[in-house]
Formats: C-alpha cells, sequence, structure tokens
C-alpha cells in the first residue's frame, strides 16, 4: 500500500465514500468535510472501518477524531501504511 | 357496540409486498385468478435442505422507495415495511406535509425482525472479529426498526410501536393500532407487518421442526391449507401497511374508504409454544371477542379469511373454532387461506390478510384457497376451492395464530356511513 500514488488512495477513499454515504462522486473532492456530505457518527464509524479493512491499517480513535476531511483521510493512510 | 365517546375506524390506504406482486392492484388481481407466488429458493444454496421452496418477492426494486444510503442502513424487513408504507400513505392520498405530524403514528408487527442481517454480521464475527461488526449492526437488527424507519423516512411522530406475537404480528398490529385511535391517542395509524425470513437458519430451523411443507418438485402445490394431503407450511416474504383513520379524520379530507375496522379479539391458548390447543377453545374466544366488539353477530359473518398454513393441526383446529363460534352458519360461510397462494410471511401475513379482506368488503369478491384438491373429513367447510367467488361481503374475519399460542382476530366490515 505504501507504494499507491496519492491519486489511487483518493480513488480508493472516494469510492468508498460514495458506496457508503450514497453520494455521487463528483461531490467528494479533497477538500470535502464529511460533515458536508451529511455522515453522522455511525457513518463516520463505518468510514474508518472501512479504510482500516481495505488499506489493512488499525486507526485509533484519538487520530480517527481527526480525520474530518477527504484530504485528512488520505493524508493518514499515506502516513501510516 | 362503541360507546359514544369511542372513535370509529376506517381503512383508507393499502401498501403490499407480496410474492404474487407488488402494490395493492397486482395483488388483488393475482388472489383473485388464484396465482401462486411460490417456487424454489433463489436466495441460497438449498442442496442440503430438506424443504427448498418459498414464496419470495419478485421484481422488488428498494431503490424505488429508498435511496442507496438508507438502503444500506435497512435490513430488508424494515426496507419491505418502508416501502409497503410508502404505498399505501399514496394510496390513501395523505399528504403529510398538511397533516400534525403528532397525531399520525406506526404500529408494525415482525416475527424475528433483521434476521439476515444478524446472520451476515455474526459470520463476520466469527471469521474477523468484534472489531469488524458494522456500526449499523444494532439498529439494523432490532425488530422495531420497520416501525422506526417508516417515521422517519415519512416525518411521523405519534405514537410508535412494534407487536410481536409470531405468526399473529400483523394481525394483532392493527388490532392494537385500531384501539389506539379507538381511545383517541392519534389520528391516522400505519398499521401492518413485515417479515423478511427467507435465509438459511430460519429455513433450517422450520425444517427441523417438521412444519414445512417438503413437496420440493411442485412448488406451486405445495401449500395446500385444509386439503387432505397438506404437509406444512411454505415461508415467504413480505410487507403489507394498512392507513388506519378516525372515521372524523377520514370524512374532514374527504378519504376513500375500504371498510371500517369494527372489532379485534386476542387471546392466548396458554397451552405449547408451537402447537395449537386440541380443541380451538381460546382461538374461538378470539374470534367471539372481536365479534361482540363489533356488535356483530356470528350469523352475519359473510366471509373469513383463515389463518390456513396448510399444517395439519392448524386447518384442523382453526376449522373446530370456526364451527365453536359460528354453529350451523359455518357451514354457509366462505372460509378461504390466501397462504396457498403467497405462503406464510410471518409477521406480515396478517396485515397481508386484512388487507385481502379490506378488497374482499370493497369489491364484493372472495379470493380461493388453490390446490384444494382432497377434502379432509376434518375440514368440511366451504373453502372456496380454487376459484374466486362473487360474492358480497359486508363483514369479514381475519384469525391468525402463532406459535405460543397468540390468537388475533379482526373484525371488518363495511362501511355504511
Amino acid at each position: 500500500m505504501a507504494d499507491l500514488s496519492d491519486q489511487a488512495i483518493f480513488e480508493k477513499v472516494r469510492s468508498i465514500i460514495v458506496e457508503q454515504l450514497g453520494v455521487e462522486e463528483n461531490a467528494v473532492a479533497l477538500e470535502t468535510s464529511f460533515e458536508a456530505l451529511n455522515a453522522d457518527s455511525l457513518d463516520i464509524v463505518e468510514l474508518i472501518m472501512a479504510l482500516e479493512e481495505t488499506f489493512g491499517m488499525e486507526i485509533p480513535d484519538e487520530d480517527a477524531e481527526k480525520i474530518l476531511t477527504v484530504g485528512a483521510a488520505v493524508e493518514y493512510i499515506k502516513a501510516n501504511s | 357496540m362503541l360507546p359514544e365517546n369511542k372513535q370509529r375506524v376506517v381503512i383508507t390506504g393499502l401498501g403490499v409486498l407480496s410474492p404474487i406482486g407488488i402494490g395493492k392492484e397486482d395483488y388483488w388481481k393475482a388472489l383473485l385468478q388464484g396465482k401462486s407466488g411460490i417456487g424454489p429458493v433463489t436466495r441460497f444454496d438449498t442442496s442440503s435442505f430438506d424443504s427448498k421452496i418459498a414464496g419470495e418477492l419478485k421484481d422488488f426494486a428498494p431503490e424505488q422507495f429508498l435511496d442507496r444510503k438508507e438502503i444500506r442502513r435497512m435490513d430488508r424487513f424494515a426496507q419491505f415495511g418502508v416501502a409497503a408504507a410508502k404505498l399505501a400513505v399514496g394510496d390513501a392520498a395523505l399528504e403529510i406535509d398538511k397533516e400534525n405530524p403528532e397525531d399520525i403514528g406506526v404500529v408494525m408487527g415482525s416475527g424475528i425482525g433483521g434476521i439476515e442481517t444478524l446472520c451476515d454480521q455474526h459470520n463476520i464475527l466469527l471469521t474477523k472479529g468484534p472489531n469488524r461488526i458494522s456500526p449499523l449492526f444494532i439498529p439494523m437488527i432490532i425488530s422495531n426498526m420497520a416501525a422506526g424507519q417508516i417515521a422517519i423516512s415519512l416525518g411521523l411522530k405519534g405514537p410508535n410501536i412494534t407487536v410481536v406475537t409470531a405468526c399473529a404480528s400483523g394481525t394483532n398490529a392493527i388490532g392494537e393500532a385500531y384501539l389506539m385511535l379507538r381511545r383517541g391517542a392519534a389520528e391516522v395509524i400505519l398499521a401492518g407487518g413485515a417479515e423478511a425470513p427467507i435465509v438459511p437458519v430460519a429455513m433450517a430451523g422450520f425444517c427441523s421442526m417438521k412444519a414445512m411443507s417438503t413437496n420440493n418438485d411442485e412448488p406451486q402445490r405445495a401449500s395446500r391449507p385444509f386439503d387432505r394431503n397438506r404437509d406444512g407450511f411454505v415461508i415467504s416474504e413480505g410487507a403489507g401497511v394498512m392507513v388506519l383513520e378516525t372515521l372524523g379524520h377520514a370524512s374532514a379530507r374527504g378519504a376513500r374508504i375500504y371498510g371500517e375496522v369494527a372489532g379485534y379479539g386476542c387471546t392466548a391458548d396458554g397451552y405449547h409454544i408451537t402447537a395449537p390447543e386440541p380443541e380451538g377453545a381460546e382461538a374461538a374466544r378470539a374470534i367471539r371477542i372481536a365479534l361482540e366488539d363489533a356488535g356483530i353477530s356470528p350469523d352475519q359473518v359473510d366471509y373469513i379469511n383463515a389463518h390456513g398454513t396448510s399444517t395439519g393441526l392448524n386447518d384442523k383446529i382453526e376449522t373446530m373454532a370456526i364451527k365453536k363460534v359460528l354453529g350451523d352458519h359455518a357451514y354457509r360461510t366462505p372460509v378461504s387461506s390466501i397462504k396457498s397462494m403467497i405462503g406464510h410471511s410471518l409477521g406480515a401475513a396478517g396485515a397481508l390478510e386484512a388487507i385481502a379482506c379490506a378488497l374482499s368488503i370493497s369489491t364484493g369478491w372472495v379470493p380461493p384457497t388453490i390446490n384444494y384438491e382432497q377434502p379432509d373429513l376434518e375440514c368440511d367447510l366451504d373453502y372456496v376451492p380454487n376459484q374466486a367467488r362473487q360474492c358480497p361481503v359486508r363483514v369479514a374475519v381475519s384469525n391468525s395464530f402463532g406459535f405460543g399460542g397468540h390468537n388475533g382476530v379482526l373484525v371488518l366490515k363495511k362501511f355504511e356511513g
């Protein structure tokens, strides 16, 4: 996973968001916040779980709390996978 | 006889998801045609199951009723409930945004709730561990969620409960909704049942009890209530929802009225977890209570929609119970079981059957019991064999009897002002 380019990570994250939140691809950009996508607390937990599963990593709760935008998720994955 | 301070309750909308059709028009048309919705199970591999047949919904597209995110957050039983509720509200021409949402409640029935989601997530627990269980697991499986999600989808804030009485749930749900409206707890209640039980463990459980038909080679002939060669019930899925309103509320908005919910009887056998009490005494008493509640004498009953599961015991004992209450009039009263066509949808059954009664009253036709080929000496009533019958129905009775000995009976009447 460390070999994935930024774009590849973004696209994987985007497809998870599209699937889970039922939004369109073009609604999801790096600067989009999860709040703007109407994600509630259950959605966030589910998203974090899906990211852990897809990128083969554990994301502790205190780190997950700080991931508020799509871009922040991509950065975290890049830094930790 | 209703004391003056009790509201009358009428039926103004019907929503149906059944193995023979989606929507009340297709459903009723198929019932009168004697069409069977039973076939081989397609949802999973039944090679090692004794019973391989079921009544599955055909062409149900949840996207017609819910968006993608909503669908993901609901077990199929809740999806069915919401879809049927939306169909019923449309059929009633009930404009919720013009109503006070606090006056609109929901009472649904379900036997087992989100069992498919429970099984899927349990597999994940075993293969991937507890940290991979979905945060949506609990809200998806709990049996109240059909009612909860209906309220969320439609913005309803009136009294909201779920009734769980196994195969009597749908009937009891409508009965309890009727009582709530009668005492003025709401003006409108969406009432019915939803069930999505066609999953391996449930199927296996019913098979182990030897309760299900194993006529796998001829699925459409397997459900044969009251027939001498009946060999068990056929499981099915679906949902039925009625819009029930106080007469005052329905009249004020000029609603079309299918009929009136006039009586409700609720008793328990107090006998056995699965077998009905052999004399059908409490089942009979539930019928009697419902008729007394409606102020109707037994000889005024025009049609009985039976529980008629196609099991040896139910059909025989239900017949006895009917005779106990109606006496000789039982022999002049058409009694049919639509489970012969749609199978047994457990918590949804009572609702789908009450809907059939409402349609029999409003159209003057009664649906048949199909696959009736050899009479059983112990079941000697007129079961409307094989062909629907034109027959004015002013009073219809709907019976449901659930595991645990739960007896629920509704009396529906033609609305005559």
